[in-house]
């Protein structure tokens, strides 16, 4: 077992081929991967969805997907060949040799266990009898990872914390018995961005301290590039590229790798400015006349069951010169969603008024409401849950125009080919079901169904946040594209600055129902007022390392 | 010309050869995913229905007269499953049951089906207080025991065949109704509704192009589901005597009649019985089949 000289890797991973059964046949997603983490080193595995990330990792702490098999290869543990354990031997090296961090903290934790008692179970796992021991244990550790009030979260239940503080209780499990090596899957794609930072600050500061190793999955290269020591770039479950940060972001090898770094808008230097359409700097003049889109004072309650009401929005102004981008970033919560959702007609503000192309949304009902939607019309987030599953594209596309002033098939079928084009899907896509799609092409699918209507406000509702990076990339440049040809007004809601950054003129940021900042886009980038916005802003990763290409 | 009709046909055969080389492969793959219960279970539905259809292609004897003399004889060469008290052929009497058991259990479905999805889908797409007015009916019904629910029916109906399936139906209601309302309400909270409604689609427009296409694959595998019940809830009806009339060869009817001799003549009760688990765990198997590919 020990035929390697002094510095052994702490995780070796030799020609890993790992395939998933299908209906019929087996599919192969892990091609001859090999790799190593060295005892305290950050690794980051980076890659677009499908690339065998995830898998990679699982296999590692072997918890595969019951359809999942290792084909062949071999991955060792300071030197002992784990590849073939039995759940119960894997048992005894989890938690206190390897542990994960996984994906989601919203699903990770039981919802029916307290916090302490499922905190407390890593020690009970691993031989801990003693309870009141555990007890002090698992305070301590809460404590240690910056949980106020240890005591009290102990007792609570997971629905009572947020999204965050979940987080750090999976990672008080992970570090608990100090393992060596720490997985982590995404640990905090599930989070707003000023969240992440501090919780990848929070798995930085504890990882020195006891000299673990991270093997960091992740799809987000701005997060790579700030943590680890070294990148491998993965895909379609072939390495692409390995090597240490700095010289793989200067001067990546592997074209795939270049075209990554260039896609991810935080990392591409000083993010490209976008085309500027003529009309870019229409926020600061008070051309009443060329808004489109006018927000004046918006309040949104909502009753509670407590019989407390929720201000979602509160006084919310804003406005929108015809043929430009505005934005609204804030995190969750920040009412962002509930503004554009009146905007659009889907909901009635409590006070205020939303005027759109010189007609009053909020007081428009019935078949006046229908009519309006012609428009303005708006891209969801998921384009996995908003194309009708049983539709093929052709359907899906000309559905809109079946509800106006009846044309001929011809014609219809006319326009249907016309959007298709402009969206850049081939006509071959038309017979499919959306489920024979790409993420980016169900994203175009859905732009094309908005644009058939010929509205002149597009909202897009976190419209690229689903997608992977390089098809972000895309679905903004097509997006860009569209506005410059069709002069279009876009209402632009993100929590991602350096996306928002890509394609507004204009950006107002929201926190807890309120307009905290408003502004020309350059304007709120570099001189930001408020110090939330400061803060948004330091939050997006990739701006430390390798920003700037020679 | 002559060229065109002398390439056309070679390209035409061509591409048959084609089709037909993709349809074999097709066809291996098909045959290499098929399970053997469910074979089993489709060829006891299809003779079943066969059965029903034709049943003179399958029997010489009659089904209601028989001769005296041949009275209670156990299965054999003659009689492949013997006879019953008045002489009558047992297997004869089975296949010729056959169509008052199917058709039964088809219109049990049908009233169900179609009653219970119309209930459902209206409270599911309607405002609260319609929808709340239906679903307590729905609770009402769901409430009363199936067997007490089908026997008050028949004794408001009258007796007989169809009469006894409407009864039989109208137990299911609940359960379609139940069932097509919590579909339509998911289908009704997705993206894909929502922005029908927001490209300007009308109330009705949106129902038929998304909702019922979309919450009635359930429903339709909750159908095959309750077609083993009915027929049943059917038998056990006709096994009650609130069926068909006694010269009736209803399966329940067989059971019940063979039960005066179980303790000389076993075959009497015993292959009707199987009939009626026969059919019933077809349709059971079938409905599985169904749901597992839907969802």
């Amino acid at each position: 077992m020990s035929d390697q000289p002094a510095p052994a890797p702490l995780l070796d991973i030799a020609d890993l081929i790992v395939s998933y059964a299908d209906h019929s046949a087996r599919r192969t997603v892990v091609h001859g991967v090999s790799l190593i983490v060295k005892p305290g080193e950050v690794v980051a595995l980076v890659g677009e969805s499908g690339s065998g990330k995830t898998t990679i990792a699982q296999s590692v702490i072997g918890l595969l997907p019951a359809n999942g098999r290792i084909e062949t290869g071999r991955i060792r543990l300071n030197g002992t060949d784990i590849t073939r354990w039995s759940e119960r031997r894997l048992d005894t090296i989890r938690g206190s040799q390897i542990s994960l961090i996984p994906q989601d903290p919203g699903s990770s934790l039981n919802p029916v266990m307290t916090i302490g008692a499922q905190v407390g179970e890593i020690f009970r796992l691993h031989g801990e009898r003693d309870e009141r021991t555990i007890r002090a244990r698992v305070i301590e550790l809460l404590g240690h990872v910056g949980l106020s009030d240890p005591a009290l979260r102990a007792a609570q239940y997971p629905h009572e914390l947020s999204g965050g503080m979940k987080q750090r209780v999976l990672i008080a499990i992970a570090v608990a018995l100090k393992p060596q090596l720490i997985i982590a899957d995404e640990p905090t794609s599930a989070l707003d961005v000023t969240v992440q930072r501090r919780i990848l600050d929070l798995i930085d500061d504890l990882r020195r301290e006891t000299g673990t190793a991270l093997l960091l999955v992740t799809h987000d290269l701005g997060i790579a590039a700030d943590r680890a020591d070294r990148l491998i770039v993965l895909q379609h479950g072939h390495i692409q590229e390995t090597g240490a940060t700095g010289a793989v972001l200067a001067r990546p090898a592997s074209p795939y790798t270049a075209r990554l770094i260039a896609d991810a808008p935080a990392l591409s230097g000083t993010m490209p400015a976008r085309p500027q359409p003529t009309t870019a700097v229409a926020a600061d003049s008070p051309g009443a006349a060329s808004d489109l889109v006018v927000v004046e004072r918006l309040v949104r309650d909502f009753p509670l069951r407590s019989g407390e009401t929720l201000r979602a929005v509160d006084d919310v102004s804003f406005r929108i010169a015809a043929g430009t981008t505005h934005a609204i970033v804030g995190e969750s919560g920040s009412g962002k969603t509930t503004t554009i959702r009146i905007v659009v007609g889907f909901e009635r503000p409590t006070a205020g008024r939303v005027v759109v192309d010189g007609i009053d949304v909020s007081t428009l009902k019935g078949e006046d409401l229908r009519r309006f939607r012609k428009s303005i019309q708006l891209v969801y987030q998921n384009p996995f849950s908003s194309l009708d599953p049983k539709q093929d594209v052709f359907t899906i596309i000309e559905e809109p125009l079946l509800n106006f002033e009846p044309l001929a098939k011809p014609v219809r079928r006319e326009r249907v080919h016309d959007i298709l084009d402009r969206v850049h899907l081939p006509r071959t896509v038309l017979g499919r079901l959306p489920q024979a799609l790409s993420g980016g092409q169900r994203q175009r699918v859905a732009i094309a169904r908005a644009l058939i209507l010929s509205p002149k406000v597009l909202v897009l509702d976190e419209a690229v946040s689903a997608l992977d990076v390089s098809v972000q990339a895309q679905i903004l440049a097509l997006l860009n594209e569209l506005q410059r040809e069709l002069g279009l007004t876009y209402l632009f809601v993100s929590h991602d600055l350096a996306v928002v950054r890509q394609i507004a003129d204009t950006v107002s940021v929201m926190k807890d129902g309120r307009l905290i900042e408003s502004g020309a886009i350059e304007h709120v980038f570099h001189c930001p007022v408020d110090a939330y916005t400061r803060d948004l802003l330091a939050a997006i990763p990739g701006q430390g390392n390798g920003a700037s290409p020679p | 010309m002559s060229s065109f009709e002398t390439v056309e046909p070679t390209l035409a055969d061509e591409q048959q050869a084609i089709a037909g080389h993709r349809s074999v492969r097709a066809l291996r793959t098909v045959l290499a995913r098929l399970e053997l219960s469910l074979v089993i279970a489709w060829a006891t539905i299809a003779i079943a229905v066969a059965f029903a259809l034709v049943p003179f292609a399958f029997t010489r004897y009659s089904a209601v007269d028989g001769l005296a003399a041949e009275r209670r004889m156990a299965p054999g060469i003659v009689h492949w499953l013997g006879t019953d008290e008045l002489g009558r052929d047992l297997y004869a009497r089975i296949v010729y049951g056959s169509v008052q058991t199917l058709s039964g259990a088809l219109i049990a479905v049908g009233v169900g089906l179609v009653v219970g999805t119309f209930l459902g889908v209206v409270a599911g797409s309607s405002r609260r207080r319609l929808d709340d007015a239906i679903m307590r009916l729905v609770d009402v019904l769901l409430a009363l025991p199936p067997l007490l629910l089908s026997l008050s029916i028949i004794i408001l109906l009258g007796f007989g065949t169809v009469h006894a399936a409407i009864a039989v139906g109208v137990t299911s209601i609940a359960r379609f109704a139940r069932l097509s309302r919590a579909e339509v309400v998911r289908v009704r909270r997705s993206d894909y509704v929502e922005a029908a409604f927001g490209s300007g689609g009308t109330f009705f427009a949106v129902l038929w192009r998304h909702v019922l296409p979309n919450s009635l694959t359930s429903v339709v595998g909750l159908a095959a589901l309750q077609f083993g019940s009915a027929i049943l809830l059917i038998s056990t009806l006709g096994f009650l005597g609130f069926g068909a009339p006694p010269p009736t060869p209803e399966w329940g009817l067989l059971i019940s009649e063979g039960r005066k001799y179980i303790s000389t003549a076993w075959w009497m009760t015993t292959f009707p019985g199987i009939a009626v688990v026969m059919v019933v765990l077809a349709a059971n198997r079938i409905s599985r089949a169904l749901h597992g590919r839907t969802s």
